[in-house]
């Protein structure tokens, strides 16, 4: 096996190590705090596949929204709403063996989807040279959204001004 | 590919920027105390070796062989990971800065002066740097005391509002490069470094800069006056010290990225004809940018807090979103 397999082999462990381990640790993690810590360790598995997908402009956008803005703002919100060093307590009640089975269905159900269909995978030469791929991976990603899928992309974004605004009405003092 | 271009060279270049980045912080704290003392009139220290140049290496012994100390009931794997975590976006930035653009042949292998040339590099850098409030958060969270948690939240919300005008910024230095390489930016400035093209894109960028690494006058992770040392309350020793590397290196890193992105980089005088000038200019750049923030730690008293959160989010910000909207239009009128 040449060494760059093997590297990449090794590197995928490892990620597939922090991207599950991640998830156990929130579920199973007693105190919330620590659970959105483990939820980072998983996102950042996440990041790493991306890396080894030679996705790099995906890679950093995770990095840069899942990390670096959803699960700090996730931290904050538990930062001000619990105590400083909140109570331990348990993650689970009679009902985990439903939820269990639930997450199991969606597992099956995922698993056959991702087995049957068969992906469009990259020309061979599209991938000799990566950086061609992703300097036109970014610039085709504007261009898609600013032309066929522009509206999706209007009114996502008329979406997020409207949580823009009733997040600031919501949070604002009442006058009195 | 074989197993010394994919893991040796890219592991041996990074223990160099790694080792040059730590001395470099040793001596930034001396070159520092030397600057403000004149400054202020003193001599600063000057009595380990001649002109004072051991001070930095007697600080870090003091600091290692000081007692370790952990608070009670301080939540210990979080409290003994975040100085780690504060040291380390600091120094991963470096993996995509070019500090030179000559490479050359070392033992058969083509050394490039750069650890990477990432195809997103200006991305992977606002990713990196939004990583950095972390080790802030962490602290102030599992040192279980109130100065700690309110100066982090405190100093994360004010690094992440000035990762917005930056970020923004960058934009505008994207529209004109044409291309997310570091390389790549640096190259476009061949002709007229984008300090010249981006003056005011410069300028917000230095001021953001000096919020994220939270140097003078944005200092408030250490208003010791109301928030006793903010969060870093709690940490003694060696873990202090990394707090302290980590905004020592942040300071290197966003004088690195301002002269990469608008100072031109390694382009001087005479650097074709002499490869190995480029590196010279690209310190000596470098070494400028760190003057002028030790320039303005003397000179500028700290902003208070609101008035901090005001000047970014209705002065900074609007202003950044203007500089993009006007060099988008220049940049299509002029084709």
């Amino acid at each position: 096996m040449p060494v760059d397999q093997i590297v990449k082999t090794v590197v995928f462990v490892i990620f597939t190590v922090m991207t599950l381990g991640g998830g156990l640790g929130v579920v199973v993690s007693p105190r919330i705090f620590h659970s959105a810590l483990f939820l980072v360790l998983s996102f950042a598995g996440v990041v790493g596949y991306y890396v080894l997908l030679d996705a790099g402009f995906l890679a950093a956008v995770q990095l840069l929204i899942y990390i670096g803005a959803i699960a700090i703002l996730i931290l904050f919100a538990i930062m001000l709403s619990r105590g400083l060093m909140a109570e331990r307590q348990s993650q689970s009640n009679q009902q985990w063996w439903i939820a269990a089975l639930v997450a199991l269905l969606i597992f099956v159900v995922l698993a056959a989807v991702l087995w049957r269909v068969d992906w469009p995978v990259a020309s061979q030469q599209a991938l000799a040279s990566p950086s061609n791929a992703i300097s036109q991976e970014g610039s085709q990603l504007g261009r898609d959204l600013l032309g066929p899928y522009v509206i999706p992309f209007e009114v996502a974004s008329v979406l997020l001004l409207v949580a823009l605004i009733g997040a600031v009405i919501l949070a604002r003092e009442t006058e009195s | 590919m074989d197993w010394i271009s994919l893991l040796l060279v890219p592991a041996i270049k990074s223990l160099v920027v790694v080792v040059a980045l730590l001395t470099g912080f040793a001596y930034l704290s001396y070159v520092e105390r030397k600057l403000v003392a004149r400054f202020q009139v003193r001599y600063g220290p000057n009595r380990a070796g001649p002109f004072g140049i051991l001070q930095p290496i007697s600080d870090a012994l003091k600091m290692v062989f000081k007692e370790e100390i952990v608070p009670l009931n301080v939540d210990h794997v979080v409290y003994l990971l975040s100085p780690a975590l504060t040291v380390m976006p600091a120094l991963v930035i470096w993996a995509v800065i070019p500090v030179s653009g000559a490479s050359f042949t070392l033992f058969g292998q083509t050394i490039t002066p750069y650890v990477s040339d990432v195809n997103v590099g200006l991305l992977y850098i606002l990713a990196i740097a939004s990583l950095a409030t972390y080790g802030i958060v962490l602290a102030g969270w599992s040192s279980n005391n109130k100065y700690s948690l309110l100066g982090a939240l405190r100093t994360s919300s004010q690094m992440l509002s000035y990762e917005l005008p930056m970020g923004i910024t960058l934009v505008s230095v994207l529209l004109i490069a044409g291309s997310l390489s570091l390389v790549d930016i640096v190259q476009a400035q061949r002709g007229v470094w984008f300090a010249l093209l981006q003056p005011i894109g410069f300028i917000i960028y230095f001021i953001c800069g000096l919020a994220e690494a939270g140097r003078s006058p944005f200092d408030l992770p250490e208003t010791e006056n109301e928030l006793v040392s903010g969060f870093a309350t709690e940490y003694g020793g060696i873990k202090f010290a990394l707090f302290f590397m980590g905004e020592y290196i942040h300071m290197i890193t966003i004088s690195a990225l301002a002269t990469t992105f608008f100072l031109g980089g390694w382009y001087g005088p005479f650097v074709n004809q002499i490869p190995v000038l480029g590196l010279v200019y690209f310190l000596i750049k470098v070494a400028f940018m760190i003057f002028l923030i030790v320039w303005i730690r003397a000179s500028l008293p700290r902003i208070r807090y609101d008035k901090l959160m005001h000047f970014c989010w209705k002065f900074l910000l609007p202003l950044s979103l203007l500089n993009l909207v006007v060099t988008a239009v220049v940049l299509v009128l002029v084709g």
